[in-house]
């Protein structure tokens, strides 16, 4: 199977190009081929995976069949297929789940919203498997263009939210080509593997340490580090239910995984902490995110806008295993973007379901919830538990081995704000599960606005259970992260230690 | 570590039975006697496998079971040592109790929503077995950060405002002092430190360490666990926590959550410090210090509370305080009379609790000054709290005499006349705040009383085999489950240079 | 001064990048940030180009019986092919951006972005 890590994101590729003509013919089959591109991708990654654990060599596609360093080659190694597997596998899910969301807020035009989503999907993969510095472009520009699409049908504040998405996201992938120009001047190829060995050989000059600049501050840009986050809240919380509980969980990641990446194969190891300073500026802006997205979201009255500032601080979080940069933190990093995307993927589709059964986003008006909608609420509560952390979820697990990978450098002040910083969750988190869970609900203290008759309709209003397709998925996210919590040993010692 | 191991699943079992219990509860929501029934039977079948490890413990063959990796070379296993099974033994022997007497509790005052009740409560026993099988320090932390979680929904259980303030008061200091222990376990586990709890602990082993070092993870572990043992400073938690319905604040925050918390300084002071140690960085005294504030403090405060929740709340900071103070004076005598109290205290204050609550269900009256003449009308319930506030006063022979004169001894034992003094004053002081209660109950007349007597015999029942309890275990610390003996053994690994702590209570 | 000349295109397409930042971020109007975003794009295809140029180098095709081609008689073509992408790319989010500003003036009457939110608050 050498042509594995072409083969994941061509099903999605394909399909986008099928299910627009699928939209005006046959409206019924949008769906079912879109859910089968997902799932066909899946499977690959999966495979991919399988083969790269057992193998323990990375899987490598020349395209066209031009030789490495002047043609594109696809690569997927250890970490490649981890993080495939855990996007289309989360993806996977998500659409699922999002179906009646989707339709009711994609009405009519089905068809273009899919291949939107399979669009973005194929962008955010292949990002993830080519080994070409410039391929990463492309693909980062089909992935944002179908993101902007997206988030632009959430109505009208959806729409201004997306223009601009549009302008910074845009920005920085302008940044992050510049920044590859840089490299390229510098060395002659845009192979990764080539670079990494050029750049080994060739003495640090500025013109490397711009072009690691602008990547950065590029990358920075597509995974939200703060203050290039600025898109983000709004983004999150004007999208379309079913564009939001996609983008929230995997998007931002693969930002994520590109910076892991020029960590692991294009920069020279040390480059980037001691010619460089783009660690230490990683570990400084990742925890001034992660207490600044904590602190913001516990003023957040609108759930899904609590839940895209909570995503700042986690990639703050993230962004700091990246900075610290020793196998053991990048580890911690990529364990997080797994950990995360199950996380999130789970919480934001609470958040579509609290809003398609009950017609409620605002925090204050959940009051009741947890005994009319049992199992959204209770997935709601076991995706909390995780963020905050409480072992043996899979959010304690991540934190746990950035306290560690933070210890081993000596970094005693990033250990404690990671345990500060999920106190914080812990606040806003459990303001929502006391919602959920307590009635009558009770006045937040300090609250002047804070009126009864702000919470007085959600006791009466209507509220029913999401179907089964919707749960399903959602409490197999949930899960998850109980299950990938306990097994977190596998997944480190098998996949991720070998990989880094 | 130290004794032999012999592998064992049961201490998992033992574990997994009130989880299961737990998972039961909602199915068997629409049925109370059946979820009630399986509320007891998942008790006394835990209790059976608590006791069957009892022979192991006792002859230190300590059942063993590892499950799987938790972080790489750090498992979760469990091991039923003897100080963690004097822990299990009280726990889930009185899990029996009181799933009896919760049911007469919660159908008594119709309470809401008792299925989440029950569930929430098996998890929590089942959390506090997990903390006192731990057999290392991440599977300690595990466990405590899932009693916590656990035991939330009790807390909140009525969902008044006050109780929702309650529970995060609850969470935020229960979560802040877990987040201290997270902080430690990692330290440790980057260090390659293996984490294996160990009579005498591990870290003095490590020559390596610095002071500064050796300081901050002392602060970070008992910190962690002084919250749960609700040391002064630390300690407000516990008063509001006590809006919960009272089967939880009888079991859990007089027996299962606090007693986490005490057991765990043992854990740390004993089994990761270890006594050399500690003596050697002067840490003892920080907590020695401490304790012996809160024990003094706690018990004033006491008097000056109408709500008799709240004063047995107070008076169960300061008995805590009586445990870890002698955890950390470091003799083998103190060690034993720590380790008794814990037991003591926890069949003497649960019976102080079960009154409470069922005066509360007879009377819906929780303010001391309300109670007069009640002696009268319930004198099955009073007369068990006539025995066990004269246990919390330490008179001969209750078991709370025994642990005591074991303190008081091994205080002087360390040469810490100072100490002993202090539990001397404070028995005193428990007569104090609890006598007066008894008194009025029986000798003062109250003409505004409405008629009403006895409390369901579902709740009276318990509360007359603890309350005997309290006295037999005065009289015989080792019938049937050999208190005493596990006591010791513990003491004895602990201080191996020392002589055996001498034989018979007094 | 000879050094200044010298990276006089540098200094131009830092000029440009300067311009396209100021566009995005001090202009009200959505179509003046478009505008910024474009010339911004721009400055980075020059970049491209313009690192690929050298003194005395010429197109870099091949003719028969060319023997021994040297390298540095050549531009470097690569640079050229990716901008080739880089246009389709930056065309591409031009279109989408149009696109949405159709649309937000069909809903709003406005393209200016304060009166926009100002709109979004009511």
């Amino acid at each position: 199977m050498e042509q594995l890590p072409i083969l994941i994101p061509l099903p999605l590729l394909a399909a986008s190009l099928v299910v627009p003509l699928a939209g005006l013919w046959a409206p019924r089959a949008v769906f079912p081929i879109s859910v089968a591109a997902v799932a066909l991708s899946a499977a690959m990654s999966a495979l991919a995976l399988a083969e790269v654990v057992a193998g323990g060599e990375a899987l490598r596609y020349t395209l066209g069949g031009w030789a490495p360093p002047i043609g594109i080659e696809y690569v997927v190694d250890h970490v490649a297929a981890f993080v495939t597997a855990v996007i289309t596998g989360v993806a996977l899910l998500v659409v699922v789940a999002a179906r009646r969301a989707a339709a009711r807020e994609a009405a009519g035009r089905r068809g273009l919203f899919y291949a939107l989503v399979l669009l973005l999907l194929a962008g955010l993969t292949g990002m993830v498997v080519t080994g070409d510095l410039f391929n990463v472009f492309v693909f980062m520009e089909i992935s944002s263009l179908a993101a902007y699409a997206l988030v632009f049908r959430g109505g009208r504040a959806g729409m201004l939210a997306a223009y601009r998405y549009l302008i910074l996201g845009t920005v920085g992938g302008s940044f992050y080509l510049l920044g590859v120009a840089f490299l390229y001047f510098t060395t002659g190829t845009l192979n990764m593997t080539d670079m990494a060995r050029l750049l080994g050989e060739a003495e640090p000059n500025i013109s490397v340490a711009a072009g690691a600049a602008f990547i950065f501050a590029g990358l920075g840009m597509k995974m939200a580090l703060v203050p290039l986050h600025l898109w983000l809240p709004d983004a999150y919380t004007f999208a379309p239910s079913s564009v939001n509980s996609l983008i929230a969980p995997i998007m931002t990641k693969v930002g994520a995984y590109v910076m892991v990446r020029m960590f692991i194969s294009v920069f020279p190891e040390g480059y980037l902490a001691d010619e460089v300073p783009v660690s230490q500026a990683l570990i400084a802006l990742g925890l001034a995110g992660s207490v600044y997205g904590a602190y913001a979201a516990m003023g957040q009255r609108d759930l899904r806008r609590m839940l895209a500032y909570s995503s700042v601080s986690q990639l703050g979080l993230l962004a700091v295993g990246i900075g610290i940069a020793t196998p053991l933190g990048l580890a911690a990093a990529l364990l997080h973007v797994m950990n995360h995307a199950l996380m999130k993927g789970a919480l934001f589709l609470t958040a579509m379901s609290m809003r398609m059964g009950a017609g409620v986003s605002d925090v204050r008006m959940l009051a009741g919830l947890g005994r009319r909608m049992p199992a959204t609420s209770a997935v709601f509560a076991v995706g909390a538990v995780a963020m905050v952390g409480i072992p043996p979820t899979a959010g304690f697990f991540s934190k746990w081995y950035l306290s560690i990978a933070a210890i081993d450098e000596g970094l005693w002040f990033v250990l404690a704000v990671v345990l500060a910083s999920s106190l914080l969750s812990a606040v806003y988190l459990f303001r929502v599960i006391e919602r959920l869970y307590l009635a009558p609900a009770p006045a937040i203290a300090g609250g002047a606005d804070d009126a009864p008759n702000a919470a007085a309709p959600a006791q009466d209003a209507p509220a029913r259970e999401s179907p089964l397709d919707v749960t399903l998925p959602m409490a197999l996210l949930a899960l998850a992260t109980i299950v990938l919590g306990v097994l977190n040993v596998v997944v480190m010692e098998r996949v991720l230690e070998p990989g880094l | 570590m130290t004794g032999e191991s012999v592998s064992s699943p049961l201490p998992f079992v033992a574990v997994l039975v009130p989880l299961a219990a737990a998972a039961a509860a909602p199915v068997l929501g629409r049925w109370p006697n059946a979820r009630e029934a399986a509320s007891i039977a998942a008790a006394l079948a835990t209790f059976g496998f608590v006791a069957a490890l009892l022979p192991g413990a006792s002859d230190g063959k300590a059942a063993t079971v590892s499950l799987l990796e938790l972080s790489p070379g750090i498992e979760v296993a469990l091991r039923a040592d003897a100080a963690g099974m004097l822990f299990a033994l009280l726990a889930s022997f009185l899990w029996v109790l009181a799933a009896v007497y919760s049911i007469g509790y919660m159908r008594g005052l119709e309470e809401r929503k008792q299925t989440r009740f029950y569930a929430a409560f098996a998890l929590s026993v089942g959390a506090a077995l997990g903390v006192a099988f731990a057999a290392n320090l991440l599977t300690f932390v595990l466990f405590y950060e899932l009693l916590t979680l656990f035991t939330y929904p009790l807390v909140v259980h009525r969902e008044t405002p006050e109780a929702v303030r309650a529970g995060r008061k609850y969470l935020a200091y229960t979560l802040t002092g877990g987040l201290a222990l997270i902080g430690a376990t990692a330290w440790l586990a980057m260090l390659g430190v293996d984490a294996s709890f160990q009579a005498g602990g591990f870290l003095g082993e490590q020559r390596w360490w610095t002071d500064g070092q050796l300081w901050a993870l002392f602060f970070l572990l008992a910190g962690g666990v002084g919250v749960k043992a609700a040391v002064m400073p630390l300690h407000s938690w516990l008063p509001a926590a006590m809006v919960a319905p009272t089967p939880v604040s009888a079991l859990l925050h007089a027996v299962a959550v606090v007693k986490a918390g005490v057991f765990g300084m043992v854990r740390v002071l004993i089994f990761v410090f270890g006594a050399d140690l500690l003596r050697d960085m002067g840490a003892w005294q920080v907590i020695a210090a401490a304790s012996g504030a809160t024990l003094i403090l706690a018990s004033f405060l006491a008097l000056r509370h109408d709500n008799l929740k709240r004063r047995l709340a107070y008076s169960t900071i300061s008995h805590l305080s009586y445990i870890v103070l002698g955890v950390a004076l470091l003799g083998p005598l103190a060690l034993t009379g720590a380790l008794l109290h814990m037991v003591g205290h926890g069949v003497t204050k649960i019976t102080l609790f079960f009154c409470a609550g069922a005066i509360h269900v007879r009377t819906h009256r929780d303010q001391v000054s309300g109670m007069a003449g009640i002696g009268r009308q319930m004198p099955v319930t009073m007369g068990a709290f006539a025995l066990a506030a004269l246990s919390m006063a330490g008179i001969p022979p209750f078991i709370l005499f025994t642990s005591k004169w074991y303190l008081g001894w091994g205080a002087a034992e360390v040469g810490q006349q100072a100490f002993l003094i202090v539990y001397m004053a404070s028995g005193v002081l428990s007569a104090a705040y609890l006598f007066p209660i008894v008194i009025r109950a029986f000798a003062a007349r109250s003409p505004d009383f409405p008629p009403f007597g006895e409390a369901d015999a579902r709740m009276v029942a318990p509360i007359a085999v603890v309350a005997l309890l309290g006295l037999a275990w005065g009289i015989a610390p080792d019938l049937p489950f050999g208190f005493f003996e596990l006591a010791s053994s513990v003491a004895a690994d602990a201080f191996p240079s020392s002589a055996p702590a001498a034989e018979a209570a007094p | 001064m000879e050094e200044v000349a010298a990276r006089f295109p540098f200094w131009m397409i830092g000029a440009l990048l300067g311009v396209g930042v100021w566009g995005m971020l001090g202009k009200r109007s959505l179509v003046k940030k478009l505008i910024g975003l474009n010339i911004f794009q721009s400055a980075i295809i020059l970049f491209f180009i313009i690192g690929s140029m050298h003194e005395g180098a010429t197109v870099p095709i091949l003719w028969h019986g060319q023997h021994n081609p040297n390298a540095e008689d050549f531009v470097n073509p690569l640079p050229h092919v990716l901008m080739l992408t880089a246009i389709v790319v930056s065309v591409a989010v031009t279109a989408v951006a149009l696109a949405f500003m159709v649309r937000l003036h069909r809903e709003f009457g406005d393209l200016d972005e304060e009166r926009i939110l100002d709109e979004l608050r009511r």
